[in-house]
This record gives structure tokens, sequence and C-alpha cells, in this order.
């Protein structure tokens, strides 16, 4: 066979390259700012490589006592998120997925029924502050801990486990609790891994339950922190005007700084994602299909 | 025995072999239920307690008096919503967020994938892949904090680069014209990449007998593209878009709520956010409940329509 490059192979391959680069310069770029000393920064002569190599303005993240605990809170919120989820979600769908569970038609419309319609944002509040979770971990770990999808895909995958291995435990005498963590859990690895990830991302990067139910700066995940670093800081900056009167005083000196450091707290903030992405992206993947095969 | 005598006995017996039955089949499942229990219990609290609480909409929800002794007062928050100045600004800036990010959102990833199927090398259809996907996973917080970055007028790249080309920075994040625009567009940077997957999902199944008449016609690559790959995937857009018409409402308030501040609402507060000041800044809580509860109506009846069309789109298409 002859291999031919036609001009839509060259147009194409050009375009992957212009979105790889469209993909990947913002965090490069970030990068580069926040290793660069701060004279080339305030010339605007960053682009492509770190100029005048420092590691000053990490020495500064590393040592901001607020970003360490947001990202040990996050951390928290994340792993132990992710037990309770897995936990809760894999019970209840292996339930569902049995025949002769009792109200288990009335009980899947129940839980659809959740997808569709919900109480919102200020009834949901007064519930956790009720419950009297507010402003603790369990509001960030309890609220969203069952997804109904997830629970779906978990119970379409426990209903494709054939019977027969079940039945040899039935015979053994194990009953449905037993059955369940001796034989189904360690037959679904891959399901467990793959809803187990979503939810680890999602809470990650959670950021509309910490903002509606922390109030203790001491709970703040790394979201909250880096906002209120970052993003409530430019904007009250622009209220007061402070931008054009740095600016007006030649080269906007001051902001310039800061903006170095804001750099290099969004890239320590995004490395975890960075450094795991490559490696996992398959497995996300993988867990796209699994939810998708059903339809 | 009388006839009558007869019957009663064999009602009797119905209700109790009903009730056995019943008796047995929770028997059955005790260990299921069991199993089911604490997800069963994070519904009710989470979900349906919620649901039970959109009562204060219509009471003058007092934090001392409690959800049941406070009083009632009907419809008030809702017609109060409905004759406010903000309803139509809010309607209009919700729906117009949803539309736009399908209008400019949905076929991006269509485009894209049908771009991707046509890399011949599978180590570059790889990597584009892999680096395509990145963004869906970093965290709206880090997405916002990046546009502040680059947009901002003394040192943002953006500006940086207009300034490098003799024009006067620009004033983006305080300007509500801008704020559809950086919404939507740095949205589909995070989602063209991922929306691809189930598309090119999709292109496998393509029966390569087609391409192959199509090259016996003579058909160049692009008018294949476009003649054969595109059909065959028709079904799982249309599919994808009337799901994506059940949420056109449904903006996330998350990423509005990082984006936004009070120079820009006139374009970019929705009602979520709406609600949230209403609600737990001001603390309003009937009132941002009623506000809320309209946009759950909204939701739930556009999400109803979609999942027909859909689930009669995909009986349609089977036959």
């Amino acid at each position: 066979m002859k291999k031919k490059i036609d001009v839509f192979t060259i147009v194409n391959s050009l375009f992957m390259l212009g979105l790889m680069f469209i993909m990947l310069y913002p965090f490069i770029y970030m990068i580069n700012v926040s290793l660069s000393s701060q004279v080339y920064v305030l010339k605007n002569e960053v682009f492509f490589w770190p100029k005048g190599f420092t590691t000053q303005w990490y020495k500064f993240v590393l040592s901001d006592p607020s970003l360490l605990r947001g990202y040990r809170n996050t951390f928290i919120y994340a792993t132990l998120g992710t037990v309770v989820a897995l936990v809760l979600t894999s019970m209840g769908a292996y339930a569902l997925s049995k025949k002769h569970m009792i109200f288990r038609r009335q009980l899947m419309l129940a839980l659809i029924f959740t997808v569709l319609f919900s109480g919102g944002m200020i009834p949901s509040y007064l519930v956790i502050k009720q419950l009297g979770l507010l402003d603790t971990i369990w509001a960030i770990v309890l609220p969203g801990a069952v997804n109904t999808f997830n629970l779906l895909v978990m119970r379409t995958f426990f209903e494709g486990i054939p019977e027969e291995i079940e039945d040899a435990g039935r015979i053994d005498g194990l009953n449905d609790i037993q059955l369940f963590f001796r034989i189904i859990v360690p037959l679904s690895k891959p399901v467990f891994a793959a809803i187990g990830l979503f939810v680890a991302v999602g809470l990650w990067n959670d950021f509309y339950k910490p903002i509606i139910y922390l109030k203790s700066q001491e709970l703040f995940p790394l979201s909250v922190v880096l906002r209120d670093l970052v993003i409530a800081g430019s904007v009250q900056s622009v209220h007061t005007g402070s931008n054009l009167a740095a600016k007006a005083s030649g080269g906007g000196g001051g902001d310039v700084v800061l903006e170095s450091l804001k750099y290099a707290a969004i890239v320590f903030a995004t490395l975890p994602i960075l450094m795991l992405y490559p490696f996992l992206q398959k497995y996300f993947v993988k867990g796209v299909m699994l939810g998708s095969v059903k339809g | 025995m009388t006839t009558a005598n007869i019957e009663r006995i064999q009602v009797d017996q119905s209700i109790k072999t009903r009730r056995n039955t019943f008796a047995r089949k929770v028997r059955n499942s005790k260990y299921l239920i069991l199993l089911f229990l604490p997800a069963g219990l994070y519904y009710l609290l989470f979900e349906y307690l919620p649901m039970f609480g959109i009562l204060i909409s219509f009471k003058q929800y007092s934090v001392f008096k409690g959800v049941w002794a406070s009083d009632w007062v009907g419809l008030k928050y809702y017609t109060m919503f409905f004759q406010s100045p903000d309803f139509l600004k809010l309607l209009r800036n919700t729906f117009l967020l949803g539309f736009y990010s399908i209008v400019w959102g949905f076929p991006a990833p269509i485009i894209l994938a049908l771009l991707i199927n046509e890399i011949r090398n599978s180590a570059f259809k790889r990597i584009v892949q892999t680096v395509s996907y990145l963004p869906h996973f970093v965290s709206n917080v880090i997405i916002v904090s990046m546009i502040v970055m680059f947009l901002s007028p003394s040192a943002g790249l953006i500006n940086i680069l207009i300034q490098k080309l003799g024009f006067e920075p620009i004033y983006f994040l305080i300007n509500p014209d801008y704020f559809r625009t950086i919404f939507i567009s740095s949205g589909i940077w995070q989602g063209i990449g991922w929306g691809t997957i189930i598309y090119l999902a999709a292109l496998t199944t393509v029966d390569p007998a087609l391409y192959e008449t199509a090259e016996i016609d003579g058909a160049s690559r692009w008018k294949k593209m476009i003649y054969v790959t595109l059909p065959s995937i028709v079904p799982v857009i249309i599919i994808l878009f009337i799901l994506n018409i059940g949420s056109l409402f449904a903006t996330s308030f998350e990423k509005v709520f990082l984006l936004y501040n009070p120079l820009t609402y006139e374009t970019a507060d929705i009602i979520a956010t709406f609600v949230y000041r209403t609600g737990l800044t001001k603390g309003n809580f009937s009132f941002a409940t009623a506000i809320g509860v309209f946009n759950g109506i909204l939701n739930f009846a556009l999400l109803y329509i979609a999942n027909f069309l859909a689930r009669k789109f995909k009986e349609v298409s089977l036959w």
C-alpha cells in the first residue's frame, strides 16, 4: 500500500497542533511566569520559557499557611468523601440490582425522580443547618454522596454478574450482605475504580458546597482559598481602582509581583491533576463508556 | 354454609396470603434492605427533605418559628418575583447563557470528533485526544482564576498581546458586553475534547464497506467525511441534542458565581446566583426558595419533555 500525504492530512494535522497549543499553552505560560523573576515579568518578556529562573514564588506559596491548610482539607474531603460515596452507592446499587428486593421498582422511581427535580439551594441549606452539619466536614462529604447516575451504572454492572457465581455462595449459606462483600465487591473492582475516580475529582474540584456550607477559614478547601487569593482579590482591586492607580504610577509594579505569586498559587493547585492525569486518563474514558453502555 | 360465608372465608384467605407474601418478601430481602438503608437514608435526608422544605416558599419563613409554625402567605413570593424588575432580566440571562452554550458549544465536539477520526497516525491521535480531554478535569475555580489572570488589564497575557499590537488594554471582566463571550468560549475550551468521546465511540461502529463504496465512486476524503461519517453519527447527535435542550435553563451556579461581579450583573446574573444572594446573603429564605422552585419547575418540564422525545426518537430509530 502506498502512503500518500494529501492536503487534507496536512491541514488537519496543523489544525490538531494548533488545538493542542491552545489546550496546553495556558498551563505552560503560567508555569513560565511562576518560575520567572520579577524584572522579566514586569517587562512582559516571558512567553515560551522562564526568564531569570527563580523558585521564590513557590517558596512564598509553600510558606502560606492558608494554602497549605486548604490543600490538606481538600485531600481529606476528597478521600473521605470518595469512601463514603462508594460505600453508600455500591450497597444501594446492589440491593436494587436484585429481583427479590422488596419495592425495587418503586425505589428506583423515587431515586430517578431526584434527577429531574430537587428542593434547590435554600431548602438544602436549611436541612443541612437543621441537621447541625453546617460548617462541618460532613456538610462537604454527605450531600451529593450518592449520585443517581453512578448508582445506575453500578446497578447495571452488578446485574451483569452471572447468577451462578452467587448461587455457589448461597449454597455455602452466605446471606446477601456476605455475598456482596465477599463475592460481588472483589469482582467489581473496575466499576469501583471508575466511579471512585470521578467522585474523587468532583470532590477535589468542588467549590459549590464549601462556599454554601462552610464559614470557618480553618475548614476551607483549596478551591475557596484560591478563589479568595486570585479572583476575589482581582475584582476587589478593580473596584477600588488600585490596578489603574498602580498603572498610573509607572508599570504597575506592586501588582505584577502579585501576578507571579498568583500564577505560582494556581500552578500549585493544578499540579496534582496535571501530574496524575496522563496516567489516569484511560480509566476516565473507560468510566464514561461504562456509563453509556446501558443506553 | 351460606355463599356469603364462603365468600368471606375466601376473602379472608386471600388477604392472609397477600399478607403472607408481603411478609415473606420482607423476610427474603431483609439483608438487601439493610444494604439499602444507608443510601435510602441519604435520599430521604438530602433529597426528599429539601423537597419538603419547598413549603417555606408559601410561608413567611421565620428562623425562630421553623418550617411548620411559620405563617402561610400563599403565592405572595411567587407573584413578587414575577412582578419584580429582575424577573425578565434573570430569565433572559439564564436562557441566553444556556442557549449560546448550545449554539456554540454543541457543534464544536462534533466537528472535532470528525477531524480526530480522520487522523491516520494512531499515536498522534492518542496524543491529541489526551491533550484535548485535559481541561475537563481542571476545576472551575482554576479555570476562572486563569481567565481573571489572562484578562487582567495591567499584566494579563491577552492584554499584553493587545498592547503589543498597539491597542489600548480592554477591561474585559467589568464590561457586561464581554461576559457571555468569555463564559461560553472558556466553556468550549473546557468541554470540546471531552465531548468528543461519545462521538468517537459511535464512529468506531461505522461499516467500512460504506467507505469502500464511496472510494469506488471517487469520493474525496472531505466528501467521505460529510456524506458517510457524519450521517452515521446523526442518531447520537440527535439524542445528545435533545438532552442538551433539557438543561437549557440549568446553567450551573459555580462558574457564573466565580466569574461575575456587580458590574456585570446586567448580563451575568442568572436565577441560581440571584437565589444565592437573595437567600444566603440577604437572608430572604422564602423569597429565594420561591425563585429556586420556579427554576426547578422550568428545568423539570424541559428535562421531562427532552426525555420523552429522546425515548420516542430512540424507538423510531430502532425500526
